[in-house]
This record gives C-alpha cells, sequence and structure tokens, in this order.
C-alpha cells in the first residue's frame, strides 16, 4: 500500500501526486513534502548508513539539523551528494539515493565496521595510523576515506548557473517563524526596509508544525496570511528557501537562496542559487530552537525521532513514523508530540517520562520516573525496554519520540566568537553578548519558547531596532497565542548496559568516546571537539553538541557553564561551491580586454595569447607557415628590413597634470624629468622604496603642465595606484592632477627603415628627421584631420614611431597602417616578434624586471640621478646591491651556433660542479634571433660588466640542459644606436 | 567635425551601436557623448567654478552626477557633452578652463550602456553591491560590475552604466546575463 503512513490533514496539496525513486525502488508524494517526509509516508523508515560504523540510520530531525539523512540527489551532472531528506523538497521525477552503503541500504557489507567498533574508539587514528609516517596519504588516508565515505561526486562540469548578488536593508530577520514574522510586521510598518528570510519553503516556522491557534486561526494560516501581508508592502523582501549562512562584518551577512533546487532543473537562462551578500544597518535572530535528544544504549535506530519533529511530521506532513508510538521526554514540549498523535488517532503505547509527580496525560499510559534503556530492532526499531520504579518492561513499538529539551538556535550569534550564556531555566545555552555587533536576538532563538513568548520578544526586538535607526516605532498588534512555561528536568543520558549510546549520530560519537576522552585528558571543551570528532560533520553538532558537553561535565563533576561551550562557524549549513563562484566560471572566470585592433588580427587568423586580462595578438600566421618560428622569424626580419606594424595600447598611459607634475615626475622617476622639452619623450626608470626596479617606460611632455607616461602592460594599474598614493598620502600639497588614458588611445608602433615613409603617406604634418626628431612628440593629425599623438620612440632598436587616435578609430587604422604600408612589404608583428627584437637590441622586461634587480644590476646606473632625491634613491645605494662586483646584465650567445639555450639556466665556470657555491647568475630571456642565425639570451651574471669574452657553462638541472656560452655584451643589434635616430 | 577617411567602430565592434532588449529591459550602447576629465588645480576652485558657470556646467557634489557632469574624486568631474557638435571636447572646455584645471580628454576610454525599463535594480542587484534601488536621479557612483570598476548613474530614463572600453563585451556580456537570469 502506498503512503501508509499518511494522516489526515497537513499543508500538503492532495490533488496532486508526485512520483520520485529511492535506491531506484518509485514512491508517492505530495507538493509541500520533503524527501523525508514522502519517504516516512511510505513507510521507509531507513535511509542511510552512518559515516564510521555503518550504522543503519533514519531522520532523526525534520530540518536542515539533521545529522542521519544524508543523501544523493538527482543523476548524471546534477548529481548533488550529501543533501539532507528533511529539506529536500519533493518534485515530480526527483531521483534520490542512499550513501556510503555497498552493495545496499539493507546489506551493507562495510558494516562489518560496526563489529569492529572496539578498534574504531576516538583517538583511533591518531594511534593507529601512525607509522609509518609515508603511509598515511598515499594508503592509509585513501582507504579511510573510501570506507567512511560521504556522497561521491558525477566528476562531470555543473550544466547550472549560479550568480551572486548584493541587498541592502534597514533590518534582516533571520527566521520566519511567530518570532520572525511578528518582527516583521512591527519593523515593516514604520516604513523601514525589511529583508526576511527563511530557509523553509513555506514560512512560519514551529507555527506550521503545531496545533496552538494564533489569534483564533490555526497557527499555520495566521503565518500564510501574515506573509501574504507582509508580500505586498514594497519595504519588504521575502527571501523563503534562503539560508543565512553567516554573520560577516559591518552588518553584512551572507545568504544562499535556493532558487530553482525544487525544479528538476533551472529554467532556461535562470541560476540554480544565489549567494547573496545582505547589507544590513541592524539584524536580529529568530531561528527557532533545536530540539536535543536523551542519550541511550542503542538510541539510533531508524524509528527513533525527535519529539518534536515527530510532531512537525504528523501536523504539517501528516506523516507518523509509525504505527505504534511511545514518546521519551523530560519536558512539557515532549507530551505534546503524544497528544497531537493520539489527536491523529495513532496509536500512543506510552509516554516515558522521567519526571515525578506530573499530572498524567490523558488518555495515555503516562508513565513517570520512567526511562527508555535500550531498543531493539536490526533495520528499524522493533520495541523498546523502559525501566521505571516496578521494574523492567519491554514495549512494541515501531517508532519512538525522544525530547531532550531544546537548545535556542544560536549559531549566527557565535560566529564573531560570540560566547553562549547558559540559563538553567531551560537548561540551555542562550546568544551571548559579544556575538556580532548590530544583531539582537528574539523568540526561541533567545530561550523564550512558548508561542506568545515569541511574538512579543521578536516586535520587541523590532521596535528595539527601528528606533535606534531613526524611525518611530508602533504599538505592535499581536494575536492572542499560547504562553505556556518551559517545564523541564534535565536528563542528558541513561546510564543503563554496556552497549553504545550515541550522542553525535553524523560522526558516530558515543558516551563512551566521551569518557574516553576525559580518562586521557582531553577535557576541555576543544580538545573534546577534536579528540572525539564531536560537532565535527556536516552539521556542526546541531543537535549533538550541548549532549556532549553535558556529559563531560558529568564526567568532570563540574556545572554545565563552567565546562565551556563550543562556537559555531560559517557556513550554518554547506554550501555548493559553484554557489561561491557563481558566474566566474570556465570563460566568463574573468573578463577579457581586447586590443583596438584584435577584430582586424582575428580575421588575419592571427594567435592570441593572454597578457593580464589582454588578449594579443602573438603573432600572425601566412599560408605555408608550418610553426610559429617562421612567423616570428619572418615578422622580425621584415621589420628590420623594411616596417613592421605592432598594436602597443596596452601599455599603460597616465595622464599628469598641474603646475607641480615635472617636479612630481623628478620624485617618483629615478631620473630627471623637470628638465625635459615641451615636445619631448625621455625613457624613465621608477623604483621601489627598497631601491629595486619597479616599471620602466616613456614619458612625454606634451605642454609645459602636460605629461603622459607610459608604464608597461603587467604594471599599468599598480603604478597608478603608487602615483596615486604619492600624490594623496605623501605629498599632497603638489599641484598634481592624474587620470588613465590607456583604453582612450589606440596606439600603434610603427617600425624599420621604411617606418617614416610609410608613416609620410598618412601624417598630415612634416615628420622628417630635422622637424621631428629621434625622442620627439607631437600632437598631429591623419588622414586628413583625425586628431592623433605621435611619439619617436623605439622598443626595437629601428627607425620607429608610435602613432595614437582616439580608440573607436583603432580598427581603421590598423587597416589603413596595413595598406599604405603594402608598398614596402610592412608586415603586422605580434608579442613573439617584439620580445625578439628587444633582446636583439638588449632593452630589459618583465624578465629583467624581476623585483630582485636595480638600475645597476640592469646596467642603467647612471640613469639613477643622485642631483634630487627620487623614491628609491637612497636604499638602492645599498651595499649589496650597489655592489661593484654584482649582477650585471649581459649578453649570452652559445659558442657553437646551433646550440639552442633554456632560459632559467645558470652560470657555472668550466670544471666547477653546478652547485649553488659555484653559481654565476642566471639567464633571464632566451630568444631565436632570425637577425644572428643563433639564439641569444640575456641574463643576470655576478661582475658581469667585466667578463665580455668570457666562456662558461650555462646549466639547467631541471630541465637537464648544459651549454658552453659566451658572454657578449646585451646589445646584439646597431649597439651604437644608429638606426634609431636616422 | 573634421573630415577624414577613418570609419570609427562602436566599444561593441560594430559600426553603429548596438541594443538588446531582454524581456521589459533595453540595453543599449550609446556613443554619442564626449567625456573628459576635470581635475581643479590647486587653489583654483574660485576659477573653476566661474569657467564653469560660463560653459553652464553644473558640478555636483560627491555620489551625484548632473545633466553635464559627474563627480568623480574630490575636485575632479567627468564632464559630459554631445559627441556630434563636441567630438574635440579638450578643445571645447580648455578656453573656458585655461590653466585652472587639468582636463584629460576621455571619450573613447569608456563604454556607454544606457539601460532602461522597470525594475532595473533587480537586474543591477545581482551585478554591484550599490543599494540601486535607494538611488535617485542624479545618483552617481563607482562600483566593481564583473571584475570591472564601472560608473553607475541613475537617470530619469534609467540607469547608465561607464565601463572600460577594452572590456565592452565582456561587461555587456555580463549584463545580457543578469537580465536573463532575472526577467
Amino acid at each position: 500500500m502506498t503512503q501508509s503512513n499518511r494522516l489526515s490533514g497537513g499543508q500538503i496539496d492532495r490533488t496532486k501526486t508526485l512520483t520520485f525513486t529511492f535506491d531506484g525502488t518509485a514512491f508517492q508524494g505530495h507538493p509541500g513534502d520533503t524527501l523525508a517526509s514522502a519517504l516516512l509516508a511510505n513507510n521507509v523508515r531507513l535511509m542511510g548508513r552512518s559515516f564510521k560504523y555503518h550504522r543503519p540510520r533514519g531522520v532523526l530531525a525534520a530540518g536542515s539539523e539533521e545529522p542521519n539523512a544524508i543523501v544523493e540527489l538527482r543523476t548524471g551532472a546534477r548529481t548533488e551528494p550529501n543533501t539532507r531528506a528533511t529539506t529536500a523538497e519533493l518534485f515530480d521525477g526527483l531521483a534520490a539515493r542512499s550513501q556510503n552503503r555497498w552493495p545496499s541500504l539493507k546489506f551493507d557489507a562495510m558494516a562489518i565496521n560496526d563489529h569492529l567498533s572496539p578498534f574504531f574508539a576516538a583517538g583511533f587514528y591518531y594511534k593507529t595510523f601512525m607509522w609509518p609516517k609515508s603511509f598515511w596519504e598515499k594508503i592509509y588516508e585513501p582507504i579511510i576515506r573510501r570506507a567512511a565515505g560521504l556522497g561521491s561526486l558525477s566528476k562531470q562540469d555543473d550544466p547550472d548557473a549560479y550568480d551572486k548578488g548584493f541587498l541592502h536593508c534597514d533590518l534582516l530577520i533571520i527566521g520566519a517563524g511567530p518570532a520572525g514574522l511578528a518582527a516583521a510586521v512591527t519593523a515593516a510598518r514604520t516604513g523601514a526596509r525589511v529583508i526576511l528570510a527563511d530557509e523553509d519553503f513555506r514560512m512560519g516556522g514551529r507555527l506550521n508544525a503545531e496545533t496552538h491557534t494564533v489569534g483564533g486561526q490555526s497557527g499555520a494560516d495566521w503565518a500564510a496570511q501574515t506573509v501574504s501581508d507582509l508580500a505586498q508592502m514594497p519595504n519588504v523582501r521575502l527571501l523563503p528557501r534562503t539560508t543565512i549562512l553567516g554573520a560577516l562584518d559591518h552588518g553584512i551577512y551572507s545568504a544562499v537562496e535556493r532558487v530553482s533546487d525544487h525544479l528538476p532543473q533551472p529554467l532556461a537562462g535562470k541560476p540554480r542559487q544565489i549567494l547573496w551578500r545582505i547589507y544590513s544597518r541592524r539584524a536580529i535572530l529568530t531561528a527557532g530552537a533545536i530540539e536535543r535528544p536523551i542519550t541511550f544504549e542503542n538510541n539510533d535506530r531508524p524509528g527513533i525521532m525527535l519529539a518534536g519533529a515527530m510532531r512537525a511530521y504528523a501536523n504539517r506532513w501528516a506523516v507518523t513514523l509509525g504505527q505504534r508510538v511511545a514518546i521519551f521526554t523530560n519536558n512539557d514540549d515532549g507530551l505534546r508530540t503524544a497528544s497531537d498523535l493520539l489527536a491523529k488517532g495513532v496509536d500512543v503505547v506510552a509516554v516515558i517520562d522521567p519526571r515525578h509527580g506530573l499530572p498524567l496525560l490523558p488518555g495515555i499510559r503516562h508513565l513517570q520516573g520512567a526511562q527508555v534503556i535500550g531498543t531493539a530492532g536490526r533495520l528499524g526499531l522493533s520495541s523498546i525496554t523502559v525501566r521505571t520504579a516496578k521494574g523492567t518492561e519491554t514495549l512494541q513499538v515501531s517508532a519512538l519520540g525522544v525530547s531532550g529539551g531544546w537548545n535556542p538556535n544560536l549559531a549566527i550569534s557565535s560566529h564573531h566568537r560570540g560566547r553562549p550564556v547558559w540559563n538553567d531555566t531551560i537548561a540551555a545555552f542562550t546568544p551571548g553578548p559579544d556575538g556580532p555587533a548590530g544583531l539582537t536576538f528574539g523568540g526561541a532563538a533567545n530561550g523564550h519558547f512558548s508561542t506568545h513568548a515569541a511574538l512579543t520578544t521578536g516586535a520587541a526586538a523590532a521596535n528595539e531596532a527601528i528606533l535606534a535607526l531613526g524611525y518611530t516605532p508602533a504599538a505592535p498588534d499581536l494575536p492572542i497565542a499560547e504562553d505556556a512555561p518551559t517545564a523541564i528536568t534535565p536528563l542528558w543520558y541513561v546510564q543503563h548496559g554496556r552497549g553504545r549510546a550515541w550522542i553525535d549520530q553524523q560522526n558516530d560519537v558515543t558516551v563512551k568516546d566521551i569518557k574516553l576522552s576525559h580518562q586521557e585528558g582531553f577535557r576541555s571543551v576543544e580538545h573534546l571537539k577534536r579528540y572525539t570528532t564531536l560537532g565535527m560533520a556536516t552539521d556542526q553538532g546541531k543537535t549533538s553538541n550541548v549532549l556532549g558537553l553535558a556529559v563531560m561535565a558529568e564526567l568532570t563533576s563540574q556545572p554545565i557553564p563552567e565546562t565551556g561551550t563550543t562556537i559555531y562557524r560559517p557556513p550554518y549549513t554547506p554550501v555548493a561551491i559553484a554557489a561561491l563562484a557563481g558566474r566566474s566560471t570556465a570563460r566568463d572566470f574573468r573578463p577579457t580586454r581586447l586590443t583596438p585592433s584584435h577584430q582586424w588580427a582575428a580575421e588575419q587568423g592571427a594567435v592570441f595569447v593572454e597578457v593580464g586580462m589582454w588578449l594579443r595578438t602573438q603573432w600572425l600566421p601566412r599560408s605555408g607557415e608550418t610553426t610559429w618560428r617562421q612567423s616570428v622569424d619572418r615578422e622580425v626580419l621584415q621589420t628590420r628590413k623594411s616596417v613592421g606594424i605592432c598594436d602597443v595600447t596596452t601599455l599603460g598611459k597616465i595622464d599628469i597634470q598641474g603646475t607641480d607634475a615635472g617636479a612630481f615626475l623628478d620624485r617618483v622617476y629615478a631620473n630627471t624629468f623637470s628638465t625635459l622639452g615641451v615636445g619631448k619623450v625621455r625613457y624613465g626608470l621608477m623604483l621601489r622604496e627598497d631601491g629595486i626596479v619597479m616599471d620602466d617606460g616613456t614619458t612625454a611632455r606634451m605642454g609645459q603642465n602636460e605629461y603622459v607616461m607610459t608604464t608597461t602592460t603587467a604594471n599599468a594599474v599598480t603604478v597608478f595606484r603608487h602615483l596615486e598614493y604619492c600624490r594623496q598620502c605623501l605629498w599632497p600639497d603638489m599641484d598634481v592632477q592624474l587620470i588613465s588614458t590607456t583604453e582612450a588611445w589606440a596606439q600603434y608602433s610603427v617600425a624599420g627603415p621604411n617606418a617614416r615613409n610609410l608613416l609620410a603617406k598618412i601624417v598630415d604634418q612634416d615628420i622628417g628627421n630635422e622637424a621631428f626628431p629621434y625622442m620627439a612628440c607631437a600632437e598631429i593629425t591623419v588622414c586628413g584631420g583625425l586628431r592623433a599623438r605621435l611619439f619617436r620612440i623605439s622598443f626595437s632598436g629601428e627607425l620607429a614611431y608610435e602613432i595614437a587616435v582616439p580608440t573607436r578609430y583603432g580598427d581603421a587604422m590598423i587597416r589603413e597602417l596595413v595598406a599604405v604600408g603594402a608598398e614596402f612589404g610592412a608586415v603586422v608583428y605580434g608579442t613573439e616578434a617584439l620580445g625578439v627584437m628587444r633582446v636583439e637590441k638588449g632593452h630589459v622586461a618583465g624578465n629583467e624586471l624581476n623585483g630582485q634587480s636595480t638600475a645597476l644590476h640592469m646596467g642603467l646606473g647612471k640613469m639613477v640621478s643622485r642631483k634630487k632625491d627620487a623614491i628609491g634613491v637612497v636604499l638602492s645605494a645599498r651595499e649589496g646591491l650597489a655592489d661593484a662586483h654584482g649582477y650585471r646584465l649581459v649578453g649570452v650567445r652559445p659558442v657553437d651556433p646551433g646550440n639552442t639555450l633554456t632560459a632559467g639556466s645558470h652560470f657555472v665556470s668550466t670544471g666547477k660542479e653546478p652547485v649553488a657555491a659555484n653559481d654565476g647568475g642566471w639567464i633571464t630571456s632566451v630568444v631565436y634571433s632570425p637577425h644572428l642565425g643563433h639564439a641569444i639570451a640575456l641574463g643576470y651574471l655576478k661582475d658581469g660588466g667585466t667578463r665580455l669574452g668570457e666562456r662558461l657553462r650555462a646549466v639547467n638541472l631541471l630541465a637537464g640542459t648544459e651549454t658552453e656560452i659566451e658572454i657578449v655584451s646585451p646589445h646584439f643589434v646597431d649597439p651604437e644606436g644608429e638606426r634609431l635616430r636616422a | 567635425m573634421p573630415e577624414h577617411r577613418l570609419k570609427p567602430l562602436a566599444p561593441l565592434g560594430q559600426a553603429t551601436p548596438q541594443s538588446v532588449t531582454i524581456g521589459p529591459v533595453t540595453i543599449a550602447e550609446n556613443t554619442g557623448v564626449a567625456l573628459a576629465s576635470l581635475a581643479t588645480r590647486r587653489g583654483r576652485g574660485p576659477d573653476v567654478d566661474r569657467a564653469a558657470a560660463t560653459l553652464t556646467l553644473t558640478l555636483p557634489a560627491p555620489g551625484h552626477a548632473s545633466e553635464n557632469a559627474m563627480w568623480l574624486a574630490p575636485d575632479q568631474w567627468m564632464i559630459e557633452a554631445p559627441y556630434a557638435t563636441r567630438e574635440d571636447i579638450v578643445a571645447y572646455l580648455k578656453p573656458a578652463f585655461g590653466d585652472a584645471a587639468s582636463i584629460t580628454e576621455q571619450t573613447d576610454a569608456w563604454v556607454r550602456f544606457d539601460l532602461s525599463g522597470p525594475d532595473l535594480p533587480a537586474m543591477l542587484e545581482i551585478l554591484c553591491n550599490l543599494d540601486t534601488r535607494a538611488m535617485r536621479p542624479g545618483h552617481a557612483t563607482r562600483t566593481v560590475i564583473e571584475h570591472l570598476g564601472c560608473y553607475v548613474t541613475c537617470t530619469a530614463a534609467g540607469f547608465t552604466i561607464l565601463g572600460p572600453r577594452s572590456s565592452a563585451k565582456a561587461l555587456h556580456h555580463a549584463l545580457i546575463t543578469a537580465a536573463k537570469s532575472v526577467y
């Protein structure tokens, strides 16, 4: 019979039937069901195997605190392990599987662990797998992980999308039970911006699980009406299916909204989940309370459940865990489960109450002064053994509800190391005063357990918060509700029998483990936790921490508050890693920056390379070229022979203006700029405070108080930030203004003997050698009037210019340059050819600007002016850095031109061992020079300035290469610089 | 505008600006606005104010934009002018401000997207951390969208986003993805 445990009533839609499978068997449920409630309705109690001993386990709770019913949902790439059956919303076609069992849930071969349990006590790993040390990573850990597994990953790409978002409010209310709803209504009426979040798909909290009336209607109806009223208010944002994960700094909370998890798959274009960052001015925690069990021997069988959860299944989901039920409770709240089940027509066999002298429950066998001391039933509960003053008795039952009291759900309050405070009246911890600033508490989360107290304290917390925010509070108009006092006599565990009594069911921690921890001296709660793994599972011990603590308190003969407490961490419940990544995955991991010539280059079949976020042309293959070297060699040779064009837009450009602009440059550059004439460009070297070279580039003086600085592509942002720091913090009195113009101008290098001839065809002005000499710059026009800038600077060592036009004309400009360059055989070259030519010329770049080298090392020591002060100048003269025999930039060529060189090779003298003591320096950059017909390199060599002509070995132990080399000048091409000035 | 033979491209790579409508929202590339940064030189505030008045520029307070300027930083604004008539925006501003301000052309440093439609904050709240529901026409500020530094202005017609031009396509993709996610 399907749904044999279904009762009448409940908040499920019986007009629709949903079909789902669990371990391949088909079942039916209704909208409004969770996977757990639907399985229980179908009399499926066994839902999983425990982590360590593979014990058969069923559902313990009805919410996200569930430690046992951990299942795998969906199939294929959407498979998600380790989800709670108690929070998984049922949908038609849902496929769920149990996990951590082999070959099946009912017959699990790994349950042998249960019989070997004496060997698996707390501290087992630490003691057993210590030796030999090398075995841990490769042998022990993988075996343990397989046996103590949780679910498995699909190992396929996640097909779903995830968003990240940001919300803002005056007041964030965490939890939409009676306290949260009262707080929301109270705050919303004042006009304050309110966000009300709840992890459940149905707001109302315990009101949906109880039979209490609120304001004359059922609690569930009042909640539904209130939620519907709030939904109409424009200043209220309701976030159902949203878990607040943690309290971050300054009133910021993180949350995950499960937008599509209740659907077979997200609608097209829609995210599966959204990770929200919520900026709140104040927040109220109204997250209710979590029931805790009483521990007794074999208290983990499927069919044993928290009494409040049992009541929730009956009232909200119209499900009973079994047809013959007993209740074991030390508090009045547990008695309600018996009454509610009885009212639903369930056979309540007995209520076992350790307390004495209470009024007897009408119509129920209410055993007082009694305890449950044992249970039986291999894959599910079949009977319990009860001890009373008269002796022991065995009761045949299929379900047992247990209540040891309620713990305020204070996890979020401890995220800033807020220490919970013990409250004797309710025998539980309540939120402490030193939690997240701006967070207050209402309702059961603060230890106020009656519905009336939840409503009033929720409203009061809202009024207090909105008053602090400057709103005028109104007297809350609250409905009448029950106000029963909390009546509890603490009972933590039943001392009987030699079997295991379970505390943390997710991590398989027993009373014995805690005793062992105590016996071995791990008595501090932090030690207890780590020694036994109590509370360290994915549920963070929501149902077990206080219980474990109480047992330790008893062992140490200390009160619980003196024993201490553990605190919780974000996230409140586990989060899919994909939600943390959001849309930043695969191709969208980060945005790309495209150069102005990108479209043209793509049309030519260019090969692109990532340079930071930029995509730059690496080389442009022509038909017939089969290797990159052919393309690059051609680009280099043709540039040196005639003319080449290269997109250099990616270099940083910083506009520097102000009456102190020249003086400012003198301070940030090691060399002098204030003396540079208007219309001239100079190469500049920028040092860090410690004297190491930070960046290099050219700076052009466009006007009396106007400069344009260029930086390397890699350091464009770093240099701009550095200059802003200098301007704002070091010298706020200087009259200097900065702004980046990197993106505003499309800039092309035109280099080679025919560079001027080519440019003369498009530049409207005279750019002859006299009118526009080496290192000149000017505002010009091109192609009949387009505003442009021209700089006569060279990185390749050739006669060269850089021409800049407004970026929207960058595409037209590359096409124009290529078209008019055709008669010269102009080539467009990429970053590889650029690199070859700069090494041939002996220019330093990123490999030489390595964060360890000074101007002196680079052979640029004379650029550091001693006539003025500038950042880094003093420290660049430190003894170690200024060593006359220190590293110097040298050129390197293989003695046998047929040999290649390997970057990163170290210089070792002939006949010396390649060990650190004989290390003479290293090769920084290697290229093949088509001009010279062999490999060439740059490197840093100790005392390199005096060793020209010396022969050494270049040894690379990683690559396994060794080459005889000769030290030469780093200027392989045109060392006199005649071409530049031609 | 001077005559010359070069044809411009809009930041998204087409000859004309592109417009996309997703559900109720339209995301339109706008190339019709010339931009220049204007920074007051030391002690020249009164001169800048006088010059701004002669050009009927309103230099707004922090977090705000006027019909022709947006606040960028202390004593620094982004000036807007119609591209059709003020293509050389520096040449337009310089005569009025002289050496009282540092003026830098910024027109082609940015891609501009004009967003129009109802409930734009629903899409903006999954793009940036601004409280766009609290923004009113005339509010403007800098933020990060898709890892990129952007300016967001609330206008009577909706919202305007200025983003780095080289990443125009990446930013556009992010805007479209957000719109599809929300509407």
